[in-house]
Parts: C-alpha cells; structure tokens; sequence
C-alpha cells in the first residue's frame, strides 16, 4: 500500500520541529509495510487536489508566513476540494492559523488564511508559551493530546466550529475558552507542538487511518508497541501538570 | 532605592559572590551582578570606562563561549582580562565579573554575550570590538523568534558609532548584512569546498534572501546556512572574506587543522577542538584579536593551545574510560557534534533537560539529524528530565530498543555509560546546558575537575 503526504512550503512553515511530525507518520507507516512518499508544495507549484491522502501545515516565523501567504491563495480552492475528496489535513501553529480565516496581525496586516476550519485569529500581547495538556474524544474514543505551545495569536472559533480538545493545563486556542485546536472532519488544527504526533501516536495513527480510507476505502491498522511513547507521553502530562 | 557610590556597592557585591559560592547556592556568577545593579546602576558602564584597553564582545547562536576562551588563550600571555568565563552570560553576570574584580587588575574586558542581552550590554559598556556570528534557531520559547533576534541587532548596529569594530560571520546571510557598508569590519568565513555538505540541512534557519525573500543559492554549504551564498534575484551574497580557513582537515572528536589567511598572511593551525564549527569559531577568535591588534604570528600559536572550553569537547578521565563531555543545546550545533562522532562502536549518554537555561520546549530535538548515529551509536544511555523525549526520537531515528537505556538521574546514567564502554575506551556525553553543569558537579564530587566556577579564567 502506498500513501501521498504533501507538506506546504516546507521551507518556510518548519519551524517547531515540524519535521517531527513527518518522521513519525513515515516511520509508523514504515512499521506496517506501507509506503509514505513525501511530496511539497512550494511557491509557485501547482496542486492537484488529487494526489495527496493527507497533507501537512506546519508553522513558520511571521516573516516566512507573509512569504507564502499570497501563494497559498492561489490554492484555496484546490485545497477545498482535497478535503471534499476525503484527504486529511494537519495544520499546526501557524498552519492552523493559516487553515481559518485570516490572521489579524498587531500593525494592522490581516493576512487571509484558506478557510478550511471557521475560525480567525488576533494578534495578542503576549506570547503564551509552556507545556500543555488537553483532552480530546474522535470517533467516540477518549484522548489526550500533549506536547508545548509557543503562540501570541488567540484563536477564535465561530459558533458551529468544533474544537479538537479541552485544556486541561496550559492555554489553548486563547486562554481564555478552555479550547484546544479545531476539527472539521478529517482536517485537524492546532497550537501543539512538540513536536505533536510522537508523543500522541494515536494522532497519528488516525490520521494514516484517513488517509487509507480516502484511498482503499477502510483499512485496519496493524497495532504498534508503543509502550515507550506511552511513557514518555505520562512523563510530558505529568510535567505540564507542574 | 537610591544609589550607593561605586566602592560600598563593589564591597557589598563582592560579599554577595563569597556566600553564594560558601553557601553553595552557586557559583556566585550571576547573582553579585544583580546586587550590583540595583545598588549602583551606573557601575558596570564606570568599572568598563576604567579598563586601558577597553571592552569587546562575542554573540551568537553557537560558540560564543569557545570563541572567548580561544582569544583568551591568544591574548592571555599579554594581557589581563576580565571575563564572565562560565556561560553567565546575561546583563547580570557580565557586571558580576566586572565587579568581583578588583580596580587596576585587568587590562580588557572579554565577554560572551546571550544575543537577545546583547544590545544592553552595547549600551551600557561600548565595547570598541563587537563579534556577531551565527544565528539559529534556538530556544524559541526564550528568544522568539530568529527574524525578531536578526531585527534586534539590526537595530543595535544602526546606533553604534563608525568607529566600532565589527566581526562578522561572513558565511552567515544575516550577520554578514550587518556589516554591509560598514568601514570598520572584519568579515570571516569558510573557504574550502571540500569540506562543504551535499544539501542543505533541516536545521537551516536564513534560507531565503535578507533583502528580497528569494531562496538563496549556495556555492558551497557548510553548516545550517552558513556558506557561500548568493541571491539569484537581487545578488545579495557573501562578501569577500578579510580573514579565512582553508585546507581543512579533520581528526573526529580529536581536532581538525586548517590553513589560517589574511589578505597578507597565511598560518598552518592545529585546533584540538574537533569539527567545522570550531573552525568557524577559531575564525571569530583571529577576527576579533586582529581588531586587538595582534597578528597571525600571535594568533596560530593560541590557537594551537587552546584545549577546549567549558564542558565544550572537553575530556575527563573516569572510572578506566575517556569521557568527552559534547554541550548540546540547538540543532545545529548539535548536528555538528554529531557530524565528528566516531562511525561506529559509539557508547554515549545523552541528558536531555528542560529548564530554563536549556530552553523549556525540547522540541528542537526532532530537528536534529539523529538518523545519522542509527549506524554509529551501539549504545545510547537516555538521562535527564526529558530523558524519554530523547529515547523517543532516537527510536524514530532508527535505532532498536535495546541500543536504548533510560535512566534518569545523570548521575546515574553516566556511570551506567561507562559500564557499558569497554576498558579504555571513550564514552561520548552530550549535555544540554544545565545537565552539563550537573555532569561537571558530580567530576568536581569525585574530585576530577575544579569546581565550574573556577574553570575557564
């Protein structure tokens, strides 16, 4: 079996260990014989919203971010249609603020984002940055998600807008509503770094679930022993727990 | 609270020092310079204003605590220096060094500076030499972000006079910009391509154009970003090097030599220090004595001496085995580290901690290029309080499970390395920042270093 990950503009949106996350959904398909072949979309490039099974957002400094904003709008509507199509998105930290609507910045920049999750994004004062903790519940099944938050943006979710998880320590999406990340489906967002999926493998895992449903329809995932992420995922909550 | 005049604020501060160190609440590095300042505001800028041969400066990501042992070695046989020697490198600890030494005794002030404390210190001190080298990506949660650090000095440099010196990092997009048009400027760099990278590495930070966004084309990369670069779109590149290394060898952990050039010498040096980031350094380290006014002819032979700085390649002899104590602390110094790592047979211990001097976000660790030790490493002892984050990435990286051993306590973990070397053999340590401090106490415990506050002076 074989898979198709494009990253956007991984030159520019790799700054929290982004890399991270590519290891682990590589390795952890690796593990079960399938193949994962990395694609990015780089300024200028072309997408074709067929291709990818899954695709990835990561965070980038505010200046790198301003440099593919206006390439990124070249591709909303083929992203749109990607989701439609059944391709799962993980968008984190300043990808997750990319995949709203637009980010309000403090001089007054209002960068437009693809829409793929409703909400916006308003510059804040101050950074919130610490270890953070959160739970979650997908497909019926109760989680945790941990790992660290570095942001000054504070995420606001329209009304219908679901969030991926409740804070349990740290700040979330503001800091303020008790929210972490936002879910649409298979496109995840969110602030946690860490990076995110090697201390949450099930994240992972359920996102290389969605990826193989959208292209062979639905796939059982063989287990992994994991019992080396579980320790080192209790030993991160018990720390963001102080 | 008013001001003291300068003499009963330094007898108080220099008080401050012994007890913190008699105490052992540290090793009165920081905290006399906080006294200090709230005694008397003004005294760091008046005790550097005193010293006949004035202040310089070293900042960067990496290497700014090699750089200034390395001049220290050079200019230490001339002259006597002030300098914050054991990593306290922040607004504090630099007037903790100015104060704890006594009027008269010093001829140059030397510091190592935290790049974001950098503009401070310029401000308070007028340092007539200022290295700027690298700048990467390190400790997010800390400084922010790079571009914001880059902004910073930017700023800083604007305001100095024309008649500083600046040393830069001509290999480095960013530093090298801010020499641009400069008078006074010593601009070092890299000049042997064959010691340059196939591709660039994930921890490249000034990927694209200071000026025009575009990525940069490199005509040779040799570490991160730093190299010969060139911007395609508006021709941004490296400018011509004032000071160089070329023909570049390596030795792994044990040292690499190089030919040291100027415009009008050339000099063979022997550093004992491994890797091409110390090449980079030893090049800061020849820019900034030349800016002293010291020549090749000086220069070479300190640099020949230098046997490595502060938990910095440094080797203990314990328990039968040699230790060399790696500091790891953002990835692209730690991807040099790993780059003159033996390749193969390799027992190491790495301590992974997250307090605030490591950086709080551990993050940085999957940015490393840890899939090249899947081949090197035999076995991996995990230590310190993100010591399962560490045991984590290097499954990731390819490495079996039973090449990796978590055990906490660095302490505990150390001697579980050494047991795990063969007599006589080498045991890598890489340390982040405060678990090098805590592997340098239990050497100094058993009584087989001096204690860290009398390293390095």
């Amino acid at each position: 079996m074989k898979l198709v990950l494009c990253q956007l503009y991984p030159e520019h949106l790799s700054i929290y260990a982004d890399r991270g996350n590519v290891i682990v959904l590589t390795r952890r398909c690796e593990w079960r014989g399938i193949e994962l072949e990395l694609r990015a979309l780089r300024i200028g490039d072309e997408l074709d919203p067929g291709e990818a099974d899954l695709y990835l957002i990561g965070g980038g400094q505010d200046r790198d971010q301003e440099l593919i904003a206006a390439d990124l709008q070249r591709h909303r509507l083929a992203l749109h249609r990607a989701v439609a199509g059944g391709a799962a998105v993980l968008a984190v930290c300043g990808g997750y603020q990319l995949a709203g609507h637009r980010y309000l910045g403090h001089a007054g920049a209002d960068i437009p984002g693809i829409g793929l999750l409703d909400l916006e994004t308003l510059a804040g004062e101050r950074r919130m940055i610490g270890n953070v903790l959160c739970e979650a519940e997908i497909d019926g099944v109760p989680r945790t998600i941990v790992g660290f938050e570095n942001h000054a943006g504070r995420t606001v979710l329209a009304p219908g807008q679901q969030p991926l998880a409740r804070v349990m320590a740290g700040n979330g999406n503001d800091g303020e509503s008790g929210f972490e990340g936002a879910r649409s489906g298979r496109v995840v967002g969110t602030y946690v770094h860490g990076p995110l999926l090697p201390k949450n493998p099930w994240l992972a895992d359920w996102l290389i679930a969605q990826a193989l449903e959208r292209r062979y329809g639905s796939v059982e995932l063989e287990p992994i022993d994991d019992r080396l992420e579980q320790r080192a995922g209790d030993a991160a909550s018990r720390r963001a727990r102080g | 609270m008013p001001s003291l005049p300068l003499g009963p604020a330094l007898a108080v501060t220099r008080g401050t020092a012994l007890a913190s160190r008699l105490t052992r609440r540290g090793g009165g590095t920081t905290l006399p310079g906080k006294v200090l300042s709230r005694l008397a505001p003004a005294a760091p800028s008046r005790l550097a204003a005193r010293l006949p041969r004035g202040v310089a400066c070293v900042s960067a990501t990496n290497g700014k605590t090699t750089t200034c042992a390395m001049i220290a070695e050079i200019v230490s046989p001339q002259l006597r220096l002030v300098r914050n020697g054991s990593g306290a490198n922040l607004a504090s600890g630099i007037a903790a060094a100015l104060a704890t030494r006594a009027a008269g005794q010093a001829d140059l002030a030397l510091f190592e500076c935290d790049e974001a404390a950098l503009p401070g210190v310029v401000r308070d001190l007028s340092p007539h030499t200022i290295a700027l080298g690298n700048l990467f990506r390190d400790q997010l949660d800390r400084y922010g972000e790079l571009e914001t650090l880059a902004a910073r000095w930017r700023t800083l440099v604007a305001e100095l006079p024309l008649e500083t010196m600046l040393v830069v990092c001509a290999d480095d997009p960013v530093a090298a910009d801010l020499a641009d048009g400069r008078r006074r400027a010593i601009r070092y760099g890299i000049d042997d391509e064959t010691v340059a990278l196939d591709s660039m590495q994930h921890a490249a930070d000034s990927r694209f154009c200071v000026r025009c966004g575009a990525p940069y084309r490199y005509a040779a990369i040799y570490l991160g970003h730093l190299g010969d670069f060139r911007c395609p779109s508006c021709g941004h590149a490296r400018p011509p090097l004032d000071v160089l290394a070329h023909e570049i060898d390596f030795d792994g952990v044990d040292g690499v030599r190089f030919t040291l050039a100027t415009a009008t010498e050339q000099m063979p040096v022997a550093l004992k220090v491994p890797g091409l980031y110390n090449v980079e350094n030893a090049l800061a380290a020849a820019g900034v004595c030349l800016s002293l006014g010291f020549s090749l002819a000086t220069i070479a032979p300190g640099l020949n001496r230098f046997a490595g700085a502060f938990g910095r390649a440094q080797r203990v002899s314990v328990g039968g085995r040699e230790a060399v104590m790696l500091l790891i602390k953002n990835p692209a110094g730690a991807n040099e580290v790993l780059r003159t790592l033996p390749s193969q047979g390799v027992v190491a211990q790495i301590c992974l901690n997250d307090r605030i001097a490591d950086g709080r976000d551990v993050s940085w660790i999957w940015d490393v290029d840890w899939e090249r030790t899947a081949d090197s490493i035999s076995h991996v002892v995990c230590s310190g309080n993100r010591a399962l984050d560490m045991a984590l990435r290097l499954k990731y990286a390819g490495l079996e499970l039973d090449r990796i051993e978590v055990v906490d306590d660095c302490e505990a973990g150390l001697d579980r390395a050494l047991e795990r070397a063969p007599a006589g053999a080498r045991v890598m340590l890489l340390p982040t920042y405060t678990a090098m401090l805590e592997l340098q106490g239990v050497f100094a415990a058993r009584g087989l270093v001096a204690p860290y506050w009398e390293q390095s002076r």
